[in-house]
Protein backbone atom coordinates (compact mmCIF):
# COMPACT_ATOMS: atom_id res chain seq x y z
CA UNK A 1 0.00 0.00 0.00
CA UNK A 2 2.75 2.17 0.61
CA UNK A 3 5.71 3.32 -1.61
CA UNK A 4 8.25 5.23 0.77
CA UNK A 5 10.75 5.68 -2.13
CA UNK A 6 7.88 7.54 -4.37
CA UNK A 7 6.17 9.68 -2.55
CA UNK A 8 8.29 12.55 -1.57
CA UNK A 9 10.00 12.56 -5.21
CA UNK A 10 6.88 13.84 -7.57
CA UNK A 11 5.48 16.96 -6.97
CA UNK A 12 2.83 17.68 -10.16
CA UNK A 13 2.42 21.74 -9.90
CA UNK A 14 -1.74 21.04 -9.44
CA UNK A 15 -1.79 17.49 -7.62
CA UNK A 16 -1.49 16.62 -4.40
CA UNK A 17 1.41 13.90 -5.94
CA UNK A 18 0.16 10.92 -3.77
CA UNK A 19 -1.83 9.13 -6.28
CA UNK A 20 -4.86 8.98 -4.25
CA UNK A 21 -8.29 10.05 -5.09
CA UNK A 22 -8.57 13.87 -3.70
CA UNK A 23 -10.06 14.06 0.13
CA UNK A 24 -13.67 15.31 0.07
CA UNK A 25 -15.68 17.84 2.61
CA UNK A 26 -16.52 14.54 4.49
CA UNK A 27 -13.12 13.23 5.04
CA UNK A 28 -11.69 16.81 5.03
CA UNK A 29 -13.99 17.56 8.20
CA UNK A 30 -13.03 14.03 9.87
CA UNK A 31 -9.69 14.07 9.88
CA UNK A 32 -9.33 17.42 10.74
CA UNK A 33 -11.68 16.56 14.12
CA UNK A 34 -9.53 13.65 14.84
CA UNK A 35 -6.39 16.05 14.91
CA UNK A 36 -8.14 18.89 16.86
CA UNK A 37 -9.19 16.11 19.34
CA UNK A 38 -5.78 14.14 19.56
CA UNK A 39 -3.47 17.22 20.09
CA UNK A 40 -2.63 17.40 23.18
CA UNK A 41 -0.55 20.41 23.57
CA UNK A 42 0.97 20.26 20.07
CA UNK A 43 -0.89 19.79 17.17
CA UNK A 44 1.64 20.11 14.92
CA UNK A 45 4.12 16.65 14.91
CA UNK A 46 0.70 14.88 14.59
CA UNK A 47 -0.55 16.99 11.88
CA UNK A 48 2.24 16.09 10.00
CA UNK A 49 1.55 12.11 10.48
CA UNK A 50 -1.91 12.34 9.38
CA UNK A 51 -1.50 14.88 6.26
CA UNK A 52 1.75 12.88 4.94
CA UNK A 53 1.77 9.60 6.41
CA UNK A 54 -1.45 7.72 7.29
CA UNK A 55 -3.68 9.67 5.14
CA UNK A 56 -1.12 10.54 2.50
CA UNK A 57 -3.06 13.61 1.56
CA UNK A 58 0.07 15.70 0.62
CA UNK A 59 3.67 14.60 -0.29
CA UNK A 60 6.64 15.72 2.26
CA UNK A 61 7.30 18.70 0.05
CA UNK A 62 3.73 20.02 -0.12
CA UNK A 63 3.38 19.81 3.51
CA UNK A 64 6.23 21.52 3.67
CA UNK A 65 5.50 24.25 1.50
CA UNK A 66 1.95 24.58 3.14
CA UNK A 67 3.39 25.02 6.42
CA UNK A 68 5.82 27.48 5.63
CA UNK A 69 2.98 30.13 3.79
CA UNK A 70 1.06 29.40 7.25
CA UNK A 71 4.44 30.59 9.39
CA UNK A 72 4.49 33.75 7.83
CA UNK A 73 0.55 34.69 8.02
CA UNK A 74 -1.04 35.92 11.00
CA UNK A 75 -3.44 33.32 13.10
CA UNK A 76 -2.45 29.79 14.60
CA UNK A 77 0.18 27.77 11.83
CA UNK A 78 -2.45 24.61 12.66
CA UNK A 79 -5.44 26.61 11.73
CA UNK A 80 -4.09 28.34 8.83
CA UNK A 81 -2.91 24.78 7.43
CA UNK A 82 -6.17 23.25 7.93
CA UNK A 83 -7.73 26.42 6.09
CA UNK A 84 -4.53 26.05 3.19
CA UNK A 85 -5.66 21.84 2.81
CA UNK A 86 -9.25 22.73 2.48
CA UNK A 87 -8.86 24.75 -0.27
CA UNK A 88 -6.40 22.78 -1.83
CA UNK A 89 -8.70 19.99 -2.68
CA UNK A 90 -12.49 21.45 -2.22
CA UNK A 91 -12.33 25.21 -2.28
CA UNK A 92 -13.89 27.43 0.45
CA UNK A 93 -16.24 24.61 1.37
CA UNK A 94 -13.15 22.38 1.90
CA UNK A 95 -11.77 24.97 4.07
CA UNK A 96 -14.66 25.71 6.31
CA UNK A 97 -15.06 21.70 6.71
CA UNK A 98 -11.58 21.09 7.93
CA UNK A 99 -11.54 24.74 10.15
CA UNK A 100 -14.63 23.47 11.82
CA UNK A 101 -13.37 19.67 11.99
CA UNK A 102 -10.41 20.91 13.68
CA UNK A 103 -12.16 23.55 16.69
CA UNK A 104 -15.03 22.10 17.40
CA UNK A 105 -14.26 18.81 19.55
CA UNK A 106 -11.57 21.35 21.35
CA UNK A 107 -14.42 23.99 21.78
CA UNK A 108 -16.64 21.53 23.42
CA UNK A 109 -13.96 20.09 25.64
CA UNK A 110 -12.89 23.91 27.02
CA UNK A 111 -16.52 24.50 27.35
CA UNK A 112 -16.77 21.41 29.30
CA UNK A 113 -13.65 22.29 31.45
CA UNK A 114 -15.27 26.29 31.61
CA UNK A 115 -18.19 25.17 33.29
CA UNK A 116 -16.58 23.25 36.05
CA UNK A 117 -14.36 26.12 36.77
CA UNK A 118 -17.13 28.62 37.05
CA UNK A 119 -19.26 26.27 39.02
CA UNK A 120 -16.73 25.00 41.12
CA UNK A 121 -13.55 27.78 41.60
CA UNK A 122 -15.10 28.20 45.28
CA UNK A 123 -14.71 25.10 46.12
CA UNK A 124 -10.82 25.10 47.53
CA UNK A 125 -10.05 21.73 46.82
CA UNK A 126 -10.82 22.77 43.02
CA UNK A 127 -9.37 26.02 43.62
CA UNK A 128 -5.93 24.46 44.50
CA UNK A 129 -6.47 22.17 41.61
CA UNK A 130 -6.64 24.95 39.46
CA UNK A 131 -4.11 27.36 40.68
CA UNK A 132 -1.64 24.69 40.42
CA UNK A 133 -3.34 24.03 36.70
CA UNK A 134 -2.40 27.75 36.27
CA UNK A 135 1.45 27.78 37.39
CA UNK A 136 1.81 24.67 35.11
CA UNK A 137 0.13 26.10 31.91
CA UNK A 138 2.59 28.84 32.77
CA UNK A 139 5.58 26.78 33.18
CA UNK A 140 4.69 25.29 29.72
CA UNK A 141 4.63 29.12 28.42
CA UNK A 142 7.61 29.41 29.77
CA UNK A 143 9.28 26.81 28.35
CA UNK A 144 8.49 27.65 24.97
CA UNK A 145 9.83 30.69 25.31
CA UNK A 146 13.01 29.99 26.60
CA UNK A 147 13.19 27.38 23.56
CA UNK A 148 12.53 30.13 20.94
CA UNK A 149 15.04 32.25 22.97
CA UNK A 150 17.97 29.91 22.87
CA UNK A 151 18.60 30.34 18.95
CA UNK A 152 18.97 33.92 19.25
CA UNK A 153 21.37 33.54 22.40
CA UNK A 154 24.62 34.64 20.16
CA UNK A 155 22.97 37.62 18.09
CA UNK A 156 22.97 40.68 20.47
CA UNK A 157 21.01 42.64 18.06
CA UNK A 158 17.88 40.47 17.46
CA UNK A 159 18.26 40.14 21.93
CA UNK A 160 17.55 43.67 22.31
CA UNK A 161 14.58 43.86 19.43
CA UNK A 162 13.30 40.49 22.17
CA UNK A 163 14.26 42.74 25.45
CA UNK A 164 12.50 45.97 23.42
CA UNK A 165 9.36 44.02 22.23
CA UNK A 166 8.66 42.71 26.21
CA UNK A 167 9.67 45.94 27.40
CA UNK A 168 6.58 47.81 25.43
CA UNK A 169 4.55 44.74 26.00
CA UNK A 170 5.02 43.23 29.61
CA UNK A 171 6.38 46.06 31.58
CA UNK A 172 4.68 49.12 29.85
CA UNK A 173 1.91 47.41 28.88
CA UNK A 174 1.40 49.07 25.61
CA UNK A 175 -1.18 48.17 23.13
CA UNK A 176 -0.63 45.54 20.45
CA UNK A 177 -1.14 47.50 17.31
CA UNK A 178 1.06 50.40 17.53
CA UNK A 179 3.60 48.38 19.31
CA UNK A 180 4.23 46.25 16.50
CA UNK A 181 3.57 49.31 14.03
CA UNK A 182 6.79 50.38 15.49
CA UNK A 183 8.51 46.99 16.27
CA UNK A 184 8.39 44.85 13.29
CA UNK A 185 10.33 47.31 10.41
CA UNK A 186 12.80 47.93 13.65
CA UNK A 187 13.19 44.04 13.97
CA UNK A 188 13.36 43.31 10.22
CA UNK A 189 15.29 46.47 9.64
CA UNK A 190 18.08 45.51 12.52
CA UNK A 191 17.82 41.97 11.59
CA UNK A 192 18.80 43.11 7.57
CA UNK A 193 21.25 45.43 8.92
CA UNK A 194 23.13 43.42 10.81
CA UNK A 195 22.97 40.18 9.48
CA UNK A 196 25.95 39.88 7.05
CA UNK B 1 -25.13 43.65 22.78
CA UNK B 2 -22.36 46.37 23.24
CA UNK B 3 -20.38 43.60 25.02
CA UNK B 4 -20.44 41.40 21.63
CA UNK B 5 -19.35 44.22 19.55
CA UNK B 6 -16.43 44.75 21.87
CA UNK B 7 -15.56 41.16 21.50
CA UNK B 8 -15.52 41.16 17.57
CA UNK B 9 -13.67 44.17 17.37
CA UNK B 10 -10.90 43.20 19.66
CA UNK B 11 -10.55 39.45 18.58
CA UNK B 12 -10.46 40.64 14.81
CA UNK B 13 -7.67 42.49 15.64
CA UNK B 14 -5.81 39.83 17.51
CA UNK B 15 -6.40 37.70 14.76
CA UNK B 16 -4.59 39.81 11.75
CA UNK B 17 -2.15 40.42 14.50
CA UNK B 18 -1.23 37.30 15.43
CA UNK B 19 2.14 36.60 13.45
CA UNK B 20 4.28 33.75 14.87
CA UNK B 21 1.39 31.71 16.36
CA UNK B 22 -1.50 32.20 19.11
CA UNK B 23 0.84 32.87 22.32
CA UNK B 24 2.44 36.24 20.43
CA UNK B 25 -1.13 37.95 20.88
CA UNK B 26 -1.62 36.54 25.02
CA UNK B 27 -0.69 39.78 26.54
CA UNK B 28 -3.19 42.08 24.08
CA UNK B 29 -5.93 39.73 24.83
CA UNK B 30 -4.88 39.58 29.00
CA UNK B 31 -5.06 43.55 28.55
CA UNK B 32 -8.54 44.34 26.76
CA UNK B 33 -9.80 41.54 28.81
CA UNK B 34 -8.66 42.04 32.21
CA UNK B 35 -7.38 45.82 32.17
CA UNK B 36 -9.73 47.27 29.80
CA UNK B 37 -13.14 45.91 29.69
CA UNK B 38 -12.32 44.51 33.32
CA UNK B 39 -14.41 41.31 32.40
CA UNK B 40 -12.34 39.51 34.82
CA UNK B 41 -9.45 39.29 37.17
CA UNK B 42 -5.71 38.36 35.78
CA UNK B 43 -6.60 35.93 37.81
CA UNK B 44 -9.19 34.52 36.55
CA UNK B 45 -7.75 35.05 32.80
CA UNK B 46 -4.53 32.67 33.77
CA UNK B 47 -7.57 29.66 34.69
CA UNK B 48 -8.90 29.94 31.83
CA UNK B 49 -5.57 30.39 30.16
CA UNK B 50 -4.50 27.30 31.65
CA UNK B 51 -8.07 25.19 31.05
CA UNK B 52 -6.90 26.10 27.74
CA UNK B 53 -3.79 24.17 27.72
CA UNK B 54 -4.92 21.44 29.51
CA UNK B 55 -7.70 20.53 26.32
CA UNK B 56 -6.58 19.19 23.30
CA UNK B 57 -6.13 21.11 19.99
CA UNK B 58 -4.42 24.00 18.67
CA UNK B 59 -3.30 26.25 21.91
CA UNK B 60 -6.21 29.39 20.87
CA UNK B 61 -8.50 27.55 22.07
CA UNK B 62 -8.48 30.26 24.91
CA UNK B 63 -10.31 32.27 22.78
CA UNK B 64 -14.02 30.61 22.42
CA UNK B 65 -12.94 30.31 26.39
CA UNK B 66 -13.16 33.89 27.22
CA UNK B 67 -16.17 34.74 24.74
CA UNK B 68 -18.15 31.88 26.51
CA UNK B 69 -16.89 33.28 29.76
CA UNK B 70 -17.58 36.71 29.11
CA UNK B 71 -21.00 36.48 26.98
CA UNK B 72 -22.20 32.93 27.02
CA UNK B 73 -22.85 31.22 23.76
CA UNK B 74 -23.55 34.39 21.64
CA UNK B 75 -19.73 35.31 23.31
CA UNK B 76 -18.16 31.95 22.03
CA UNK B 77 -19.60 32.37 18.75
CA UNK B 78 -18.91 36.12 17.98
CA UNK B 79 -15.01 35.74 19.36
CA UNK B 80 -14.66 32.25 17.69
CA UNK B 81 -15.63 33.75 14.08
CA UNK B 82 -14.08 36.91 14.61
CA UNK B 83 -10.21 35.23 15.68
CA UNK B 84 -10.53 32.53 13.23
CA UNK B 85 -12.25 34.13 10.23
CA UNK B 86 -10.35 36.97 9.13
CA UNK B 87 -6.66 34.86 9.42
CA UNK B 88 -8.30 32.12 7.49
CA UNK B 89 -9.58 34.49 4.76
CA UNK B 90 -6.28 35.79 4.40
CA UNK B 91 -4.56 32.53 4.52
CA UNK B 92 -6.86 31.64 1.59
CA UNK B 93 -6.60 35.03 -0.57
CA UNK B 94 -2.66 34.79 0.17
CA UNK B 95 -2.45 31.19 -1.15
CA UNK B 96 -3.35 32.18 -4.27
CA UNK B 97 -0.57 34.61 -4.54
CA UNK B 98 2.19 32.52 -2.71
CA UNK B 99 3.59 30.69 -5.88
CA UNK B 100 4.34 33.72 -7.86
CA UNK B 101 6.44 35.33 -4.96
CA UNK B 102 7.52 31.99 -3.65
CA UNK B 103 11.17 32.89 -4.28
CA UNK B 104 11.53 36.64 -4.15
CA UNK B 105 14.41 37.43 -1.65
CA UNK B 106 12.21 39.79 -0.04
CA UNK B 107 9.67 37.64 1.61
CA UNK B 108 13.07 35.95 3.02
CA UNK B 109 14.06 38.87 4.89
CA UNK B 110 10.54 40.45 5.95
CA UNK B 111 10.23 36.38 7.16
CA UNK B 112 13.98 36.24 9.11
CA UNK B 113 13.38 40.41 10.25
CA UNK B 114 10.16 39.22 12.30
CA UNK B 115 11.60 35.91 14.15
CA UNK B 116 13.02 38.68 17.44
CA UNK B 117 9.97 41.01 17.73
CA UNK B 118 7.73 37.29 17.70
CA UNK B 119 10.12 36.06 20.11
CA UNK B 120 9.77 39.17 22.03
CA UNK B 121 5.72 38.36 22.02
CA UNK B 122 6.08 35.01 23.21
CA UNK B 123 8.13 36.10 26.15
CA UNK B 124 6.29 39.06 27.29
CA UNK B 125 3.36 36.24 27.34
CA UNK B 126 5.10 34.04 29.54
CA UNK B 127 6.24 36.93 31.67
CA UNK B 128 2.32 38.32 31.79
CA UNK B 129 1.00 34.90 32.45
CA UNK B 130 3.56 33.91 35.09
CA UNK B 131 2.76 36.92 36.84
CA UNK B 132 -1.01 36.73 37.35
CA UNK B 133 -0.35 33.04 38.66
CA UNK B 134 2.23 33.56 41.01
CA UNK B 135 0.74 34.40 43.92
CA UNK B 136 2.77 32.11 46.63
CA UNK B 137 5.82 30.92 46.53
CA UNK B 138 4.82 27.14 46.06
CA UNK B 139 2.93 28.48 42.33
CA UNK B 140 6.19 29.98 41.58
CA UNK B 141 8.40 26.71 42.29
CA UNK B 142 5.61 24.69 40.62
CA UNK B 143 5.96 27.06 37.39
CA UNK B 144 9.88 26.69 37.61
CA UNK B 145 9.58 22.80 37.80
CA UNK B 146 7.27 22.64 34.99
CA UNK B 147 9.59 25.05 32.69
CA UNK B 148 12.68 22.72 33.33
CA UNK B 149 11.29 19.63 32.67
CA UNK B 150 9.42 20.77 29.93
CA UNK B 151 12.62 22.82 28.59
CA UNK B 152 14.87 19.51 29.49
CA UNK B 153 12.97 16.25 29.02
CA UNK B 154 10.33 15.11 26.31
CA UNK B 155 7.69 14.82 28.51
CA UNK B 156 4.35 15.07 27.46
CA UNK B 157 2.66 18.23 28.42
CA UNK B 158 -0.64 16.32 30.03
CA UNK B 159 1.76 14.89 32.83
CA UNK B 160 3.13 18.10 33.90
CA UNK B 161 -0.12 19.91 33.79
CA UNK B 162 -1.51 17.27 35.65
CA UNK B 163 1.98 17.12 38.28
CA UNK B 164 1.01 20.64 38.80
CA UNK B 165 -2.65 20.19 39.75
CA UNK B 166 -1.57 17.51 41.85
CA UNK B 167 1.53 19.45 43.57
CA UNK B 168 -0.84 22.35 44.44
CA UNK B 169 -3.47 20.48 45.58
CA UNK B 170 -1.30 18.26 48.13
CA UNK B 171 0.97 21.16 49.26
CA UNK B 172 -0.81 24.32 49.20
Amino acid sequence: MRSPSSSAATLPPDGTGTGKPPPGCADLFLGFLGLGLMGFGGVLPLARRMLVENRRWLTPDHFTELLGLCHFLPGGNIINLSVAVGLEFRGVAGAVSALLGLILGPTAVVVGLGVLYDGYKDDPTLQHIFMGLAAAAAGLLVSTAWKMLWPLRSRPVALAIVLLTMLAIAVLRLPLLPSMAVLAPLSILATWRFSR
Amino acid sequence: MSTLVALAVIFTQLSLLAFGGGNTILPEMQRQVVEVHRWMSAQDFSALFALAQAAPGPNMMVVPLVGWHVAGWPGLLVSSIAKFGPSSILTGVVLGLWRRFKDRPWRKVVQAGLVPMTVGLVVASAWLITEATTTEWLLGAITAAVAGLSAATKLHPLWLLSGGAIAALVLL
